[in-house]
């Protein structure tokens, strides 16, 4: 079975691409034979039932699969056309242009400023203090989260509220200026509040990264992105614009799950 | 009669009741309409043989330790109690000789008095044999009667049993705190005649160590009784030198252990590492003394020290900060396991290597557990005697040279306690107060890595 690609796509540059990827833990396949194109023009977003494989698949978009003793990754996946599991690119230097976001807010037990102020500072990006507090700065500012924090930098960063603990973890990605953000169900342990503001910040970030969520719920799905790929059973069922997706799906098992039968 | 015997008595009467009252259970079951009792037979049953074993227990151990008198009293009754000194270890040899070939411990006697006293002893021993075991025989039936009586179709005996129980457990975990406490009171009250007689000031802050047992004990020379070498040797040898050796090693091989061995690896060298934690420190001790003392001493020669002792703090110093390693290590490998996995991915995904992961992020994280395990690692080491009777020297020496030799608190204890002096001197009762001291000492060290350790478990909850 193939995956169904939407045909009114316009044709976009893709910053990612994944062509016949398979990922396997042990002996299990966890993802088989997907193929996708990730836009920096849009949000794409990942749905699909637990243990569909769409976690599995978004870390294995920036190496984080590698952590795993057991896992190993078939296919081949390009940013701006290059390998990025060949032997001979940096998986530092990979995950410094693709960044990551997680379902659990997980701030360092360092201050604010230190837990935005890592990255710049393991890649050496700036010179000297004021520089550095310059990115932290900007940093925030794109985060949505300066103005909550300016006058605490130095109180510990897991004081913060959970949706501000969030919003630090993305304000700490995109201090290394990233080219890709992936964001695995980064609302996921948030309340409706919280979640709103990760939203209304996604949108911000539109256009500036190439950002992919993966998320539970279709309506955030319907709400932040402006393509969808459904997954299934370690497939990728469907792939296209999100409002089509939403509306006029091709396949049966994707309208079953948007209409709520399973998943 | 032994008290073993009684004891066996105790057992066989409890397992009686036990059956009994189990039977009377399922008599119960039966007659009830429902089938149905408050509590199931198997717990009536253990009501009634908790009341028949527990107070026959208390019984023999008040028994026990009261019937030694009561015969010695009833023996003195004798006639020829009169021709018995009035005092003290003769009276006492004679009494004891005498107790001795009544219980057929002893063939005859060296005193011809004592032979007047064996037929006594052997019919008050006899007397009160039987005494014992009628009383025991009498609690345990009383007891078991008030226990079987009381069981009724809709007794709550699940609810006594565990509350038998849990009074049980409680006993159990007083008497590690009670043994602690007694042995608090019996330094304290040894470490202030000790103070009595020499002045606290001197010795906590004299710098001159040098008890003489054979002096005069009533009027002792408080100035060679300053302790400060001693502490210093204790620390210069437990909390710098081993420390030296085990923390960076501890940290090193936890953090490899975590992050990069393989799990077969792990698996084989964590327990190895373990395994170190529970050779016995008298070994360590020879090899101290026998191995590592020479070769320091000859490596030291050989530099062209002048000085080098064969008793080196250097030494002992280096095989406790070996034996240091595993409490290290593994406080800080469970420390940074616990880190939770998300702080680990949160900085890889940055983009941070491994090694940048485990400085900037892991071993921060960890480090309140980590403190807590050097300082645990801390007083276990200020606390050991074996590496350092061993390998140490008995000379108090104030010297940051780890080449000199140099005495600890422990070794001092030892030499005092083993000396030839009376209980009575000084010089042996410095060993209480050196004793004090570390006692002290450690419980102040330990009770702070148990507060560090505490913050430490709320900052990921």
């Amino acid at each position: 079975m193939v995956t169904v690609v939407h045909e009114n796509l316009e044709s976009t540059e893709a910053k990612m691409s994944a062509r016949d990827v398979s990922v396997f833990y042990g002996d299990k396949k966890a993802i088989d034979n997907v193929s996708i194109d990730i836009p920096t023009e849009y949000v794409t977003a990942f749905i699909g039932p637990s243990g569909c494989g769409k976690s599995t698949f978004l870390r294995s978009l920036n190496r984080m699969n590698d952590t795993i003793p057991s896992a190993r990754v078939e296919g081949e996946i390009t940013l701006d056309g290059e390998d990025i599991y060949s032997p001979k690119l940096d998986v530092v230097q990979l995950r410094a242009r693709v960044g990551m976001v997680f379902q659990k807010p997980n701030p360092f037990p360092k201050s604010i400023y230190e837990n935005v102020a890592y990255g710049p500072k393991i890649h050496g990006f700036a010179e000297g203090k004021d520089e550095l507090d310059a990115i932290v700065e900007k940093s925030l500012r794109r985060a949505g989260l300066w103005e909550e924090v300016k006058e605490r930098l130095q109180d510990s960063g897991t004081a913060l509220s959970g949706g501000q603990q969030q919003r630090l973890c993305i304000a700490r990605a995109i201090a290394v200026d990233p080219e890709v953000i992936l964001m695995d169900e980064p609302c996921s342990a948030l309340d409706p509040i919280a979640t709103a503001k990760i939203e209304e910040l996604i949108d911000e970030l539109n256009g500036r990264y190439a950002i992919v969520i993966v998320t539970h719920s279709m309506q955030q799905a319907a709400r932040v992105s402006q393509r969808t790929a459904f997954f299934h059973l370690g497939k990728m069922v469907e792939y296209g614009r999100t409002s089509d997706i939403f509306t006029n799906p091709i396949e049966q098992r994707t309208q079953d799950y948007i209409t709520g039968r399973y998943g | 009669m032994s008290l073993t015997l009684l004891l066996l008595l105790a057992l066989g009467l409890g397992l009686a009741g036990w059956l009994a009252a189990r039977a009377r259970a399922w008599s119960f079951r039966r007659a009830s309409p429902n089938g149905r009792l408050a509590s199931l037979p198997t717990y009536h049953a253990w009501y009634v043989a908790l009341w028949i074993i527990l107070p026959v227990l208390i019984f023999v151990g008040i028994w026990s330790a009261i019937a030694p008198g009561l015969i010695t009293q009833a023996v003195l009754t004798a006639p020829a109690a009169d021709q018995l000194p009035a005092f003290g270890f003769q009276r006492q040899t004679i009494l004891n000789e005498a107790r001795a070939v009544a219980t057929g411990a002893a063939q005859g006697v060296f005193n011809p008095l004592a032979r007047e006293f064996v037929e006594p002893y052997r019919e008050a021993i006899g007397r009160y044999n039987w005494i014992g075991v009628i009383v025991t025989l009498a609690i345990a039936f009383l007891g078991g009667v008030y226990a079987f009586l009381r069981l009724k179709p809709d007794f709550a005996a699940r609810n006594r049993v565990e509350k038998i129980v849990m009074a049980i457990l409680l006993g159990a975990s007083l008497v590690a705190i009670l043994t602690t406490l007694g042995i608090f009171v019996s330094l304290v009250f040894e470490t202030i005649r000790f103070f009595g007689m020499v002045n606290p000031i001197d010795f906590l802050f004299g710098l001159h160590w040098g008890p003489d047992p054979m002096s005069n004990a009533e009027n002792p020379d408080s100035s060679r009784y300053g302790a400060i070498p001693l502490f210093w040797g204790t620390l210069f040898i437990g909390a710098i030198i081993a420390m030296i050796v085990a923390i960076p090693l501890g940290l090193m091989s936890a953090i490899y252990l975590t992050q990069y061995a393989n799990p077969k690896f792990r698996a084989w060298v964590k327990p190895a590492l373990e395994i170190l934690a529970g050779v016995p420190t008298v070994v360590y001790g020879y090899f101290a003394a026998l191995t590592i003392a020479p070769a320091i001493r000859d490596f030291a020669i050989s530099l062209g020290a002048s000085s080098a002792s064969s008793e080196s703090a250097l030494a002992a110093g280096l095989v406790m900060g070996v034996m240091i390693i595993p409490f290290v290590s593994s406080m800080a490998d469970d420390s940074i396991a616990a880190v939770p996995q998300a702080m680990r991915d949160g900085s890889l995904a940055m983009g941070a290597t491994t090694n940048e992961t485990i400085r900037r992020v892991l071993v921060p994280a960890a480090l309140p557990g980590i403190v807590a395990g050097v300082m645990l690692a801390i007083s276990r080491a200020i606390g050991e005697t074996m590496i350092v009777v061993m390998a140490a020297s008995t000379a108090a020496n104030l010297s940051a040279n780890p080449l000199d030799s140099m005495t600890t608190v422990t070794v001092q204890i030892v030499a005092m306690l083993t000396g030839e002096g009376s209980f009575d001197h000084p010089a042996t009762l410095s060993a209480f107060a050196l004793g004090f001291v570390l006692f002290l000492v450690t419980l102040g060290l330990n009770f702070i890595a148990l507060r560090v350790v505490k913050r430490f478990r709320e900052a990921y909850e």
